[in-house]
């Protein structure tokens, strides 16, 4: 076996940046930290690489099937005599997988930032939380046990936090990168209570100790049930909320629009290629055990991609700023790849919809932060997000256009760009398993088709806007990044995923289905044929449609109030119903109460201080007398 | 002769003092008559003392030494009053009880 | 052989002295070396399994020993007040009006602390207990601000009901000690090797608890915390809600639970509610405050009440999270109320409408604040997340419903603590900048910088590295968990 210690390197490195630029940052010229950020970054990712190629194809003997195996692994926390925390590296298919797509788009977006940020006061800053957040990303997809990744996966949380705060004097930025957090964090209280089930009935957080097909977390699956279904189902859905949390699914889908108010490299990064994808890796990381151990899990998992996928796309069609469009994209696109884990079997063909899923999640990172980083590219030439204050910008902005071009037609699923192999996959998946999530996922793929490439349209065609200065194309450090990112838009989708990245570590065979292939393609197809009729000159008809559609379009584009909904429940009923009225009581009631033993007692003192009335004589009397009266009692006794 | 005068008698004589003490102490308003009421009460019990240590122990002294005692420290007692009172009537142009009663609450 | 624990508490009493003698400069060097001691003691208190005992009597009638003694946990707990006191003497440089007395009454506060944490004399305890409350009417009261005297008095009273319930406890745990009448003892140990009849510990151990948890914050006798915070000067804000809060706890487990295990189990349902009811309640009330102050305090109010909730939960692993839960948020709680001094010191109010885009001003008082919020709500790296994993896990290891849901429902809490952290960070430090006049203010001096990176650090090595912290007092806990268990294996035969 292969010595795969050094890999303890990829996660570290990006943290010692972290270190270094986050103390001593202030002190560096902005351009060395940046380079300091990237080359460490750099080296993480040949690392990556070099573990990539040696785990597929080097060291590895042919047809046999892909094992898991602990790099490292030290006891980190001793908790109870059966559950420590461990902290490790976990090297196996989609562990490999994601460090090959997190170190090359982190890096990408490393580079993209030198030029994108420059000029920007906290430049070190950003870098550091760049580098943060790099660790922890990976440090997320190298866990080797469930705890291990919840850490992680908070410190994922906290550096999508900083970053999407990152213009922190901007009254918008701060509310989003709150809303994120607070949302997310919600959704973790549900992974918390997930870890905390699974791990009471199956005494282990280990990974490989909980998807062994023959270990105990899946035999010993049942467990007590529990309003009708087992404990572990129960537990897994409420990992999966915290899956469907940091994914942004229905209904924890509320932040990542709202996220875009970070700088655009973020989002590339974050919001769209990797933070973003954890949920689907959580789930694909347990797949055996959601798969074997607990279906209906598996079925909520499928039905809330799906309806996800959905619900983004038709809001997705509305939005004007552009980095929206593109956040409701990802929404989508993540909606397909949780629908493929769910319609997935475990083991050969079945798992077809597990492999198709990661090759979705491996595709559409490229291609998502290729759109991202062009959108960045756009707003760096124009300063609006606005796609009304655009048009027209393909004379000026040569590159971005056809390298979003390229992103545009590979999301739309034409062949032979990557996007198609992947969503084809998963369309066959679904086809297999439940034709009502096919058809729904049919219907988005035109629609995906569609809203991309009315936003493409709409910034690079269209009107011809008036600029108050000529937009230029983007410096060489940023288009770079953008050319890089196309070449791998066009050909990730010759990877053969099949053979590398299954449920069961075993290659299988599944061939090109012509009668899903091809309307998916056409599908598409006429998407993009009606946005070009739409968009591409300006024209009346997208008003007309709008005004036909009127309450769906203002449904849509208003999110299905979901905003509405989420900030009822906060605003009104937590802080006004509930918050407001516990302080109260606290100040009024529960302190009244305290305070008022402590009146009690004063009007007591009060009402008997008179017997201390400073005449001599009384006090006298009052003694005699009791003299008096004792003495009475004592004969009278005695 | 002595000997013809019963042990209640002295009692009576002490109890009778004793209270006309008490009484003097409790209704009269001048310091110096409350002064002189609490003597009253002080020699009604050195009364006591001798009268009881004559009759029950004729050949013991402690009564008569206790009176002594008690005889001193009523002395000492008047002086320091005495004391006290006049300080009271430098403050308060009044050696009237109830206009002292600045000691309360 | 003298306790280091005794030296240490001689060394203080000198300390003290000196500080009346010399002044502030000498404070400072001998915190170090206080410091330095702690850390000496623990290396030597991990090596050593028993205690250093030492053992005067000191009142033969009533047996009433001068016993001291440590282990893991009062370890544990006498570093924490080490770097809290020492951060807290370094947070109240500027202490202008009276600082001798400020300083004296300070020391004497921490003495009490030190040697409650020492004492393993139910009676020397108590003394110490009272020792630690005294001196916080004055501070409260000469160098508060706000409604100082109410608070003051408050705060004293509410404390002061609570030790009145707390001797009644330990007098009743004195009376039945020893089955033999005139071998009545204090000694904690001692007690804790023979058992209380069942129906004394019934009527007992809701004074001791109760008692105790007043200290402790436990709902609803908390309200003396946010009045009694609000009004204190920094660093005895540090120093209550960072240390003498803590005594609850311990106290809680040390005597209430310790001695008294079977009633502990009958009655933990009661105090378990009230505890879950602390710890969201706490929460809920820190969202709407606006008063920084006060903000902390309820969220010291839902944390300790953690604290509680973990040692009622009797097993390991969850009293062991209480333990860490204590340090980290004692330690936590410190940084915040020194920040708060801070910040106050410079914008002349606590008001957080008031404030807004302090981190371009004061970037370091700013990003400190970040990381004690982040802490506070349980980042991973940083101790609070720790403590709390420990308590979840441990608790969750109950099998039955009641419990799983009032875990569940405290695990909530890290939700709320989330919001109301953030919308402060939000409010406070970011945004633009409300005020002219505080573009003019000054980032953080030295010996502030010393305070906070000294808390910092202390929160980020148990976030780190938990393992030599956790295993320590794991070996501690080890015979008082064994105490437990066996007894609820014998009351259930």
């Amino acid at each position: 076996m292969a010595d795969y210690t050094y890999t303890l390197l990829i996660p570290l490195i990006p943290f010692f940046v972290f270190l270094l630029l986050g103390l001593t940052g202030h002190k560096m010229k902005p351009v060395v930290s940046g380079l300091i950020g990237t080359s460490g970054l750099g080296i993480a990712a040949i690392l990556a690489y070099t573990t990539a190629f040696k785990y597929f194809w080097a060291g590895h003997v042919a047809g046999a099937a892909y094992t898991s195996l602990k790099a490292f692994e030290i006891s980190w926390l001793h908790l109870t005599d059966k559950l420590t925390i461990h902290m490790g590296i976990l090297i196996d298919p989609i562990s490999v997988m994601m460090l090959v797509v997190i170190t090359t788009v982190s890096l990408m977006v490393h580079i993209y930032s030198i030029g994108y940020m420059k000029g920007d006061p906290g430049f070190y800053r950003f870098f550091s939380f760049l580098s943060l957040f790099s660790f922890s990303m990976l440090g997320l997809v190298l866990a080797t046990n469930i705890f291990q990744m919840y850490i992680f996966w908070e410190l994922v949380g906290v550096s999508s936090f900083l970053l999407i705060g990152y213009y922190y004097d901007k009254p918008s930025a701060v509310a989003a990168s709150k809303k994120a957090f607070i949302v997310t964090r919600f959704a973790d209280l549900g992974f918390l209570i997930g870890i905390l089930m699974l791990s009471f009935n199956t005494g282990t957080f280990d990974f490989q100790t909980l998807t062994d097909p023959h270990g105990p977390a899946i035999t010993q699956a049942a467990g007590a049930a529990f309003m009708g279904m087992s404990v572990l189902t129960w537990s897994l859905i409420f990992i999966f909320v915290g899956g469907a949390g940091k994914s942004a699914m229905f209904p924890f889908h509320i932040w990542l629009p709202d996220a875009m108010e970070g700088p655009t490299p973020v989002s590339a990064l974050i919001h769209a290629a990797t933070m973003v994808v954890a949920g689907v890796y959580l789930v694909a990381r347990l797949f055996p055990v959601f798969a074997l151990g607990a279906p209906d899990a598996l079925h909520v998992v499928a039905w809330i991609g799906g309806f996800s996928s959905l619900f983004a796309a038709v809001i997705a069609c509305t939005q004007t700023d552009i980095k929206r469009v593109l956040a409701f994209s990802t929404m989508s696109q993540i909606g397909y790849m949780m629908l493929a884990l769910g319609v997935s079997g475990f083991g050969g063909e079945e798992g077809l919809g597990f492999m198709a899923s990661n090759f979705h999640l491996f595709t559409h990172a490229m291609f998502k932060a290729l759109l991202f980083l062009g959108a960045g590219a756009v707003i760096h030439a124009v300063h609006s997000n606005e796609i009304t204050d655009m048009g027209g910008l393909r004379k000026h902005l040569p590159i971005t256009h056809i390298t979003f071009l390229i992103a545009c037609l590979t999301i739309a699923g034409i062949p032979p760009l990557s996007g198609f192999f992947s969503k084809d996959e998963i369309l066959v998946a679904a086809f297999h398993a439940n034709k009502m999530l096919f058809a729904i996922e049919y219907i988005v793929a035109g629609l995906t088709a569609f809203y991309m490439f009315r936003l493409y349209y709409g910034i690079f065609w269209g009107k011809n806007t008036h600029y108050h200065h000529t937009p230029h194309e983007a410096p060489k450090v940023m288009t770079i990044p953008l050319m890089i990112l196309a070449f791998g838009s066009v050909f990730a989708g010759f990877l053969p995923f099949k053979d590398l990245v299954t449920s069961d570590g075993k290659a299988f065979e599944s061939a090109i289905d012509y009668w899903i292939a091809v309307p998916s393609v056409l599908i598409g197809v006429v998407g993009i044929l009606i946005a070009t009729i739409m968009y591409k000159k300006e024209t009346a008809i997208p008003d007309k449609v709008a005004g036909t559609l009127k309450h769906l379009y203002k449904w849509a584009h208003r999110k299905f109030y979901m905003d509405e909904v989420y900030l009822f429940v906060t605003r009104k009923i937590i802080f006004r119903y509930i918050s407001v009225p516990l302080a109260w009581f606290d100040r009024h009631i529960v302190d009244g109460t305290m305070n008022g033993i402590a009146g009690i007692t004063q009007y007591a003192a009060y009402s008997i201080k008179g017997l201390q009335s400073g005449k001599l004589q009384q006090y006298a009397f009052v003694f005699i007398s009791g003299t008096i009266i004792l003495v009475l009692i004592f004969v009278y006794l005695v | 002769m002595i000997q013809n005068i019963p042990l209640s008698y002295y009692l009576v004589i002490s109890t009778l003092m004793f209270f006309i003490g008490i009484y003097g102490f409790l209704t009269r308003r001048n310091l110096i008559t409350m002064l002189m009421s609490v003597e009253l009460i002080l020699n009604s019990v050195n009364i006591n003392f001798v009268a009881f240590n004559r009759y029950l122990y004729p050949q013991q002294l402690e009564g008569h030494f206790f009176m002594l005692i008690v005889i001193a420290v009523a002395a000492a007692e008047a002086a320091v009053a005495i004391a006290i009172i006049i300080n009271i009537y430098r403050n308060f142009k009044s050696i009237d009880v109830e206009n002292v009663d600045e000691m309360k609450y | 052989m003298l306790t280091v624990g005794g030296i240490l508490l001689t060394k203080d009493l000198k300390h003290s002295r000196l500080v009346s003698a010399i002044g502030m400069g000498v404070q400072l060097i001998l915190s170090f070396v206080l410091v330095y001691l702690y850390l000496k003691e623990r290396a030597s208190g991990n090596t050593a399994a028993m205690l250093f005992t030492y053992d005067a009597l000191w009142f033969p009638t009533l047996n009433i020993h001068y016993a001291l003694g440590v282990d893991g946990i009062s370890v544990a707990m006498i570093a924490l007040t080490g770097i809290v006191v020492f951060a807290g003497i370094f947070a109240s440089w500027k202490v202008t009006y009276l600082p001798r007395e400020f300083f004296i009454s300070l020391i004497i506060l921490a003495s009490g602390v030190f040697g409650f944490f020492i004492s393993i004399d139910l009676f020397t305890m108590f003394l110490f207990y009272e020792l630690a409350v005294i001196p916080m009417y004055l501070l409260i009261g000469i160098w508060g601000s706000g409604p100082k005297e109410y608070s003051a008095m408050k705060l004293t009273l509410m404390l002061m009901a609570g030790s009145a319930l707390l001797l009644v406890g330990l007098l009743g745990i004195y009376f039945f000690s020893s089955p033999d009448p005139s071998h009545l003892t204090f000694n904690l140990m001692q007690i804790s090797k023979i058992r209380i009849p069942v129906e004394m510990q019934r009527f007992l151990f809701p004074f001791t608890f109760i008692g105790f948890g007043i200290l402790g914050a436990l709902f609803p006798f908390h309200t003396w915390s946010p009045d009694g915070h609000a009004s204190a000067p920094t660093a005895v804000s540090m120093l209550h809600a960072g240390v003498l809060m803590k005594l609850g706890g311990y106290g809680a487990f040390r005597v209430a639970i310790f001695l008294m295990p079977e009633a502990a189990h009958e009655q933990a349902w009661i105090f378990l509610i009230l505890t879950s009811i602390s710890v969201v309640y706490g929460a809920f009330s820190a969202i709407v405050q606006t008063d920084l102050k006060y903000i902390n305090a309820y969220s010291s109010v839902s944390h300790c009440g953690l604290v509680l909730f973990a040692v009622l939960m009797m097993n390991q692993t969850a009293m062991n999270g209480a333990i860490v839960q204590m340090i980290s948020h004692g330690l936590m709680t410190a940084l915040f109320f020194a920040l708060i001094g801070m910040i106050y010191g410079r914008t002349h109010t606590r008001l957080i409408n008031e404030m807004g885009g302090l981190m371009k001003v004061i970037p370091f008082l700013g990003v400190v604040y970040v990381i004690a919020g982040l802490a506070s709500l349980g980042l991973p790296g940083f101790s609070g997340f720790v403590a709390e994993m420990i308590i979840f896990v441990g608790s969750f290891q109950h099998t039955d419903v009641f419990h799983r849901v009032i875990t569940i429902v405290a695990a909530s809490s890290i939700v709320i603590t989330a919001v109301y952290i953030l919308r402060v960070v939000g409010i406070l430090l970011m945004g633009p900048i409300k005020n002219d006049h505080f573009l003019h203010l000054d980032d953080a001096k030295w010996y502030e910088k010393i305070s906070t990176i000294t808390l910092v650090l202390a929160i980020t090595a148990i976030g780190m590295a938990p393992f030599w912290l956790t295993n320590m007092i794991d070996y501690s806990l080890a015979p008082i968990v064994e105490k437990l268990l066996s007894i609820q294996i014998t009351s259930l035969f």
